[in-house]
């Protein structure tokens, strides 16, 4: 009932770092023995004096972050990465995909997948792998890709979840356009499902909800972990007594039931600072009718949501328009995840109405829901929305459309020609993109 | 952790080479408080025991500071400036194998650098640089510095880089320029720089062009600001960027300011290459994102804030206002206006207490106001390192892919012509064994086209390109 978590890259580890963090916070502060139980055995490894032990592995190209990422991990005092856990060498991937997955994945393919195995054997049962890169980079895009294939061969009945954190509009890399196509279209033929977490939305949410005035990679990295945590920590999936085995299996089949379509996107309400949070109340209904509407009018988060966007059953009128034009999001498939109190007298027939998804699906396969009565992270009650939709849409054609005006100047190419990628290479991945575009909007 | 080894060839080249060594070892001082060797001071020192009978050949990782080397190699054809850094303070951090000296110099001729100590002194140099790598756990990156307008730096400098292509095509190749200006003392430097230009054009990776009159007009511009004591804000004198405080040489000699500002510039560069930070950014990284044709690596270098005030809470206004700095032509260290002219890329390194939602907001801010290529609307390389340089609570490097670096070329290019058109002095160069009229037309050639490419970009400022027509998809 174990999960690996395997951290590559910048992004990856610092991330990685955070999750493990809030994870065992939550876990630690819960009053439910079960749930604490499950949560540690799920993501550590409990020592002979109870000291938790990440399942995990670091890799990076370069040394400064993973040493940062250990020695924070450590001076929590709770818990730790294990001691020879890590991997890295002495230069970094210089932002170059094609260097990522071409030269290094290759080079140092033997000793990942050994660190992974000694890992995965300390696991009574796995049950599955979470990966964290970021889309930007050379390390966590290009090697995290490499790295991604070769766990799928090696463990080929085990579920894995790419996380990726899609990187800020205005750059953060220029390459990153490039960087992002090679890598979306790559783990698009071997990745069970793709969970994206784009920069500029979580920024939004700590500028505005958090209402931080300083925002930080740390301030991001809470928000994209509180999301995974509640997805990730224990729940009860069926009406069965017990905490589900299988949360990544049960992940996959709930949202993923097309392989044409694997983009996954995650909304969370309430979200708040802390000190906001001690003097709110919360009630289901409200909560469940923001988050229905922010599905709807693919609103990140709980403020700025536009009300007067409907749920439009897909008519042969509408056939051939794309709904985009109607600022409707349709939805493949979508799992809610509820936690906290009174979470079972949650009204959720709202995300079972047919309006919201495609008509092809019958709706019964299409909504998911999961709950547990244990409060989440400090909020006493948590509501989150993993949907398979059209949310990622725009982004992803516009980081498409500009990396293709980019290759159109043959700008750079050269750099990643140096290490192997050919513009044919280059074809292949726009002709996938646009490919998932197409059917995306086709929805 | 990369290392990295310092080339410096020449009077100019050895002077801000020497500022540069004098800074690094202030800013490690600084940091490393515990004396411990650590990965961040290896990227430029060995740690090396003097009381060793070998001298010191050895090697000591980890453990405490017990004496520091340079990884460098300074190469000049005329002693004086050597002889002095090895009399100067500065002289326990050079091994006197690491010195490459001759007697008479190259009387400012290109030809003479390149063609005759360049064959003479081959050997050597190859061997020197060689040992130097071999003290490397990981090469990464060469830093050349040079100047173009005299004979060493420019023709043996030319000479050195394409050595270092040719016994270390992996490595990086950074090389510092500093061109002459237009007031320049030396009758022949049009000359001995476009003979130079080529082979930057050709075998270095990326060229951070400096000239003097920007170094001079900068620190005369703090100079006034300090001593003006301008209302508002107190500025300490002797700011660090320009001056030598608390570094190991005492006394200031006449380029040191403008020097610093050099030094400096290298020591930003690299900066998130040895510190931590929470968006790190390395040495193959600049390369990678800023040279999107393999020809057109020429960055322009600007530095701020260029003066430390004295409050030490820095309100959002003023961090704010070091942005738009960074792209005030009187912080450019070239006489260029970006502004005015095409950005093909740009990187923004910042060092110190500085979030990434700083950063957003004045990219977001001053994005409109600056004109990028039609492919590269959004093209930001950005790093962010915790550790601020010495005296500054934080600072910011912008290293920018420009197409204003035309207007300096092609004046450049006039000078030349205005000499060569006359053949002025042209025998002292052709005289030399190993040089040919045709260096001169090749040279030129290699420039103009150049020249071209960037006419070609600039072109297409403030035309609205179409985009690219998408892939059509069978649905």
């Amino acid at each position: 009932m174990s999960v690996v978590t395997v951290q590559v890259g910048q992004c990856g580890n610092q991330v990685g770092q955070e999750f493990f963090s809030v994870l065992c916070n939550d876990s630690s502060n819960a009053k439910d023995k079960l749930y604490k139980d499950c949560s540690h055995e799920r993501f550590f490894r409990e020592g002979p004096s109870q000291d938790l032990t990440a399942r995990a592995i670091l890799i990076d190209m370069e040394p400064k972050v993973i040493n940062q990422t250990i020695a924070k991990a450590a001076k929590s005092g709770k818990w730790r990465y294990g001691d020879k856990a890590h991997f890295c060498q002495k230069q970094g991937s210089g932002n170059n995909w094609a260097n990522g997955f071409s030269v290094h994945g290759p080079k140092y393919e033997e000793v990942v997948r050994d660190l992974v195995r000694k890992e995965v054997e300390q696991c009574d049962r796995l049950t599955g792998i979470v990966t964290m890169m970021s889309l930007a980079g050379g390390t966590g895009s290009g090697m995290g890709t490499y790295i991604t294939q070769c766990l799928r061969d090696a463990y080929p009945h085990t579920s894995i979840l790419n996380h990726v954190t899609w990187p800020y509009n205005t750059g953060e890399v220029i390459v990153q356009n490039y960087n992002s196509v090679l890598t979306l279209s790559h783990l698009y033929q071997f990745s069970d499902a793709i969970l994206v977490h784009e920069n500029d939305a979580v920024h939004k949410i700590c500028a505005q909800l958090m209402n931080i005035k300083h925002i930080s990679f740390n301030d991001i990295n809470k928000v994209i972990t509180h999301h995974l945590g509640s997805v990730l920590q224990p729940v009860y999936t069926a009406s069965s007594s017990h905490y589900s085995r299988n949360p990544i299996g049960e992940f996959m089949s709930s949202l993923v039931n097309h392989p044409e379509y694997k983009l996954l996107s995650i909304r969370n309400i309430p979200q708040m600072s802390s000190t906001s949070l001690a003097y709110s109340v919360f009630n289901w209904p409200g909560l469940l009718r923001h988050l229905r509407q922010m599905l709807i009018a693919n609103a990140g988060m709980e403020e700025g949501i536009d009300w007067a966007v409907r749920a439009q059953s897909a008519s042969k009128s509408d056939r051939g328009r794309p709904t985009r034009e109607l600022g409707f999001n349709r939805s493949l498939a979508n799992l809610l995840i509820l936690r906290g109190k009174d979470v079972s007298s949650a009204e959720t027939g709202g995300f079972k109405d047919p309006a919201l998804y495609v008509p092809w699906l019958p709706v019964e396969s299409a909504i998911s829901s999961w709950s547990s009565s244990v409060p989440f992270n400090g909020y006493e009650k948590s509501a989150t929305l993993v949907s398979n939709s059209q949310s990622l849409l725009r982004s992803l054609n516009s980081t498409v459309g500009k990396a293709w005006n980019m290759f159109a100047s043959r700008a750079y190419t050269h750099q990643y020609m140096k290490f192997g990628i050919s513009e044919e290479d280059f074809l292949d991945s726009f002709t996938v993109l646009e490919q998932v575009i197409s059917s995306y909007s086709q929805l | 952790m990369t290392q990295s080894i310092v080339v410096q060839v020449g009077q100019c080249g050895n002077q801000v080479g020497c500022r540069f060594w004098d800074l690094a070892l202030r800013e490690h001082a600084h940091v490393n408080k515990k004396g411990i060797y650590d990965e961040a001071l290896s990227s430029f020192f060995r740690n090396v025991d003097t009381r060793r009978s070998d001298g010191g050949a050895g090697q000591i990782t980890g453990g405490k500071i017990s004496s520091l080397k340079a990884r460098a190699v300074l190469v000049d054809m005329e002693e004086g400036v050597v002889n002095e850094i090895l009399q100067g303070p500065l002289r326990d951090v050079f091994d006197s194998t690491q010195l490459i000296t001759d007697v008479s110099g190259s009387g400012n001729n290109w030809a003479v650098g390149h063609w005759t100590y360049g064959s003479t002194y081959r050997d050597q140099i190859v061997e020197q640089v060689r040992r130097a790598a071999e003290h490397c756990d990981c090469l990464q990156c060469f830093f050349l510095i040079h100047s173009m307008g005299g004979g060493t730096g420019s023709g043996l400098g030319t000479y050195v880089l394409k050595l270092l292509e040719e016994e270390f095509p992996e490595v990086y190749r950074i090389v510092t320029s500093v061109y002459p200006s237009a007031e320049d003392d030396v009758i022949t430097s049009p000359y001995n720089s476009i003979l130079a230009m080529r082979a930057l054009t050709e075998h270095a990776d990326c060229v951070l062009p400096v000239e003097n009159q920007s170094l001079a007009d900068i620190v005369n511009k703090i100079r006034h600001m300090s001593h003006s004591g301008k209302g508002g804000s107190i500025i300490k004198k002797d700011s660090t960027v320009i001056s030598s405080q608390g570094g190991v040489s005492g006394v200031e000699k006449p380029f040191d300011a403008m020097n610093n500002i050099v030094a400096n510039l290298l020591l930003n560069i690299t900066s998130s290459a040895r510190f931590e930070g929470s968006l790190n950014m390395d040495l193959n990284e600049i390369a990678m994102n800023l040279v999107p044709f393999p020809r057109l690596h020429y960055l322009v270098p600007s530095l701020t804030p260029l003066y430390t005030l004295a409050d030490v809470n820095i309100p959002t206004r003023r961090l704010d206002q070091m942005f738009s700095d960074a792209f005030s032509k009187d912080h450019q260290l070239i006489r260029a206006d970006p502004k005015h002219s095409l950005y093909l890329a740009c990187a923004l390194m910042v060092r110190g207490n500085v979030q990434v939602s700083d950063l957003r907001r004045n990219i977001e801010r001053l994005r409109p106001t600056l004109p990028f290529v039609s492919w590269n609307q959004e093209g930001w390389k950005t790093g962010l390192c915790s550790v601020p340089p010495v005296g500054h609570t934080h600072a910011l490097l912008a290293l920018a892919n420009n197409t204003c670096v035309r207007p300096t070329f092609t004046e450049l290019r006039e000078r030349f012509t205005k000499l060569y058109r006359k053949k002025a002095h042209l025998h002292h160069y052709l005289q030399v064994e190993g040089m040919e009229q045709a260096c001169f037309t090749e040279a030129l050639t290699s420039l103009s086209s150049l020249i071209e490419e960037y006419s070609q970009l600039d072109a297409t400022k403030g035309v609205c390109m179409p985009e690219a027509p998408r892939l059509n998809i069978a649905t």
